[in-house]
């Protein structure tokens, strides 16, 4: 069964994505996901400056999924750089990319293009660093800007990572006017947990971003109303752990997915997940075109 | 998992610069597995189990610091046991330990001990008072001493002692300690061509525990120390990055 995907212009060889900040530190790494079966692999968020992140506990595994605050830790594009050459491989390469403003989004972009990526995905919604991600995601404005300032820099697919708000549309549509080529829903949900023995928050910056299954309804629901009013291709990311919470995403209109702390479980779950797209299709004698947004209507 | 609520029973100072930090629970593990660590309003570290109830930390970094102001009563969090651990083999072994190093094969030889496992030590540390669990490798079968200083048997490194052992006699080796310590270590190995008998406990910047961040990724593998790790065989880290480098906080590359 061809599972083969158009997204951006970029061809897949299945949907499946390893999502930003999960094992994309590292060229070693990353290539280690592509032999575990992804489509595509999306780097750890890269920045200007080197960042330490947060304190500890940076992530813990809560009863429906994981909470963490890593705090956007990465080298630099100046040192990521040599990352991101070494990663090239048998599936596409996205570099994450955050900054404070449009200047410094264009700057890490440029720094990074001669590395050789098959896209960018803008961090525009990580919910546990000030001043970064979801503090700018959430301004139609900012978003519009950064996205036009990073597509007019440079000639490769620009993905727009967004944060789970209610108004999530209002923001889609800004990274469309911006020139997106993608928008990538959704970003963890502003989260935490409390140590009712010290009493102190759990998280080392007291509040991070919740994922896993837990967030897999909300993810849908964005994905299913983007899918309604954008032109531009919807990635689909949140919660996703087996084929059929795949088959769901693809029915409301996402083009790929991208999967992260399902890792914990299973770190072939980008094989499996395309092996059960592969039969469900097979077995209904249909591909992923049929399938493709038919929930909405 | 959230956190386990922690509470110090006792603390021992076991050298002059590694103190052993007894908590209120044992937790079933195998020797070499980790526990995480949550000084509160601090850091969270890696830390091994030196005993089923206890860690056996050195004064290194803000979080140790921290740990170090800690009595008896005072409490942390523990998320844990994770990793692999050492895979006990054979009936006669060679455990190598540097420094505060020595803190996972203290209870390893006592396990070998007591699956009447043949156990053999060479401890190694700067100065006699910097010797850690002297006493349970004594107690557990042979033990070769050397110190950096000349202050205890042998003058000079557990690497030197290593040199004038035939190793092929032994059924497995476990090694922690310095990285360079043992990485010459595996290099001796390899000249016996039994770097697979060979099991070493990596440390690296682990931050999630949960093989999730990636933070811990060994080149070129990419194998994770929280959870693949942080027990790798000899033939595992030949030609990776381990002796040359290893990454920091922010994932840069900081040469050994």
């Amino acid at each position: 069964m061809d599972l083969t995907t158009n997204v951006t212009g970029l061809q897949l060889r299945n949907p499946t994505i390893l999502a930003a900040g999960i094992l994309g530190s590292t060229a070693s790494s990353l290539k280690r996901v592509m032999r575990s079966g992804a489509g595509a692999v999306v780097t750890k968020s890269i920045g200007v400056v080197s960042r330490e992140g947060h304190p500890g506990p940076v992530m813990i595994k809560t009863e429906c999924g994981f909470l963490n605050a890593i705090g956007l830790a990465n080298p630099s594009y100046h040192e990521f750089k040599s990352e991101l050459e070494e990663a090239k491989g048998e599936v596409p390469v996205v570099a994450s990319i955050f900054g404070r403003n449009a200047e410094e989004f264009e700057e890490v972009a440029l720094g990074l293009i001669e590395a050789g990526l098959d896209a960018f995905e803008l961090n525009l919604s990580c919910p546990h660093a000030e001043g970064y991600g979801a503090s700018l995601g959430e301004d139609p404005n900012a978003v519009e800007n950064i996205t036009r300032a990073v597509k007019k820099a440079v000639n490769v697919p620009v993905w727009v990572k967004l944060p789970p708000l209610t108004n999530i549309v209002k923001i889609g549509l800004a990274a469309q006017r911006g020139g997106a080529d993608a928008v990538v829903a959704i970003n963890t949900l502003p989260a935490m947990a409390i140590d009712i023995e010290s009493r102190f928050p759990v998280l080392g910056n007291i509040s991070g971003g919740l994922s896993g299954a837990a967030i897999k309804p909300v993810a849908l629901k964005c994905v299913y109303d983007l899918y309604a009013v954008l032109d531009i291709d919807i990635i689909g990311v949140g919660g996703i752990s087996s084929w059929r919470d795949a088959l769901e995403f693809i029915m409301a209109g996402a083009s790929a997915l991208e999967i992260g702390s399902a890792v914990y479980e299973d770190r072939g779950v980008f094989r499996h997940i395309s092996d059960g797209i592969a039969r469900y299709l097979q077995e209904r004698g249909c591909d992923l075109e049929d399938i493709h947004g038919v929930t909405v209507r | 998992m959230i956190p386990m609520h922690a509470e110090i029973t006792q603390v021992v100072n076991e050298t002059p610069s590694a103190r052993t930090f007894f908590f209120d629970s044992s937790l079933g593990h195998i020797p070499g597995q980790y526990v995480m660590v949550w000084i509160r309003g601090v850091d969270e570290i890696p830390m091994s189990l030196s005993y089923p109830n206890a860690i056996t930390v050195q004064k290194m970094g803000e979080a140790t610091t921290a740990l170090f102001k800690l009595g008896k009563g005072d409490s942390f969090g523990i998320r844990g046991p994770f990793g692999n651990g050492f895979s006990l083999e054979g009936n006669s072994i060679l455990l190598i330990a540097g420094g505060v190093g020595a803190a996972p094969l203290g209870s390893l030889a006592e396990k070998a001990k007591s699956n009447n496992i043949k156990v053999k030590t060479i401890l190694g540390a700067k100065s006699a008072e910097e010797l850690l669990f002297k006493k349970r490798f004594d107690n557990a079968g042979d033990l070769m001493i050397t110190t950096e200083d000349g202050s205890l048997e042998y003058h000079g490194l557990a690497t030197e002692l290593v040199d004038e052992e035939d190793l092929a006699k032994y059924d497995a080796i476990y090694s922690c300690g310095p990285e360079k310590m043992m990485f010459k270590v595996l290099n001796i190995a390899e000249g016996f061509d039994i770097s697979s008998r060979v099991q070493f406990s990596l440390q690296r910047y682990v931050k999630c525990g949960l093989g999730l961040c990636g933070t811990c990724c060994i080149d070129p593998s990419g194998l994770r120390i929280c959870r693949d790790g942080p027990v790798f065989r000899g033939d595992q880290l030949i030609g990776t990055e381990f002796g040359q480098y290893m990454r920091d906080a922010s994932g840069k590359r900081v040469k050994l």
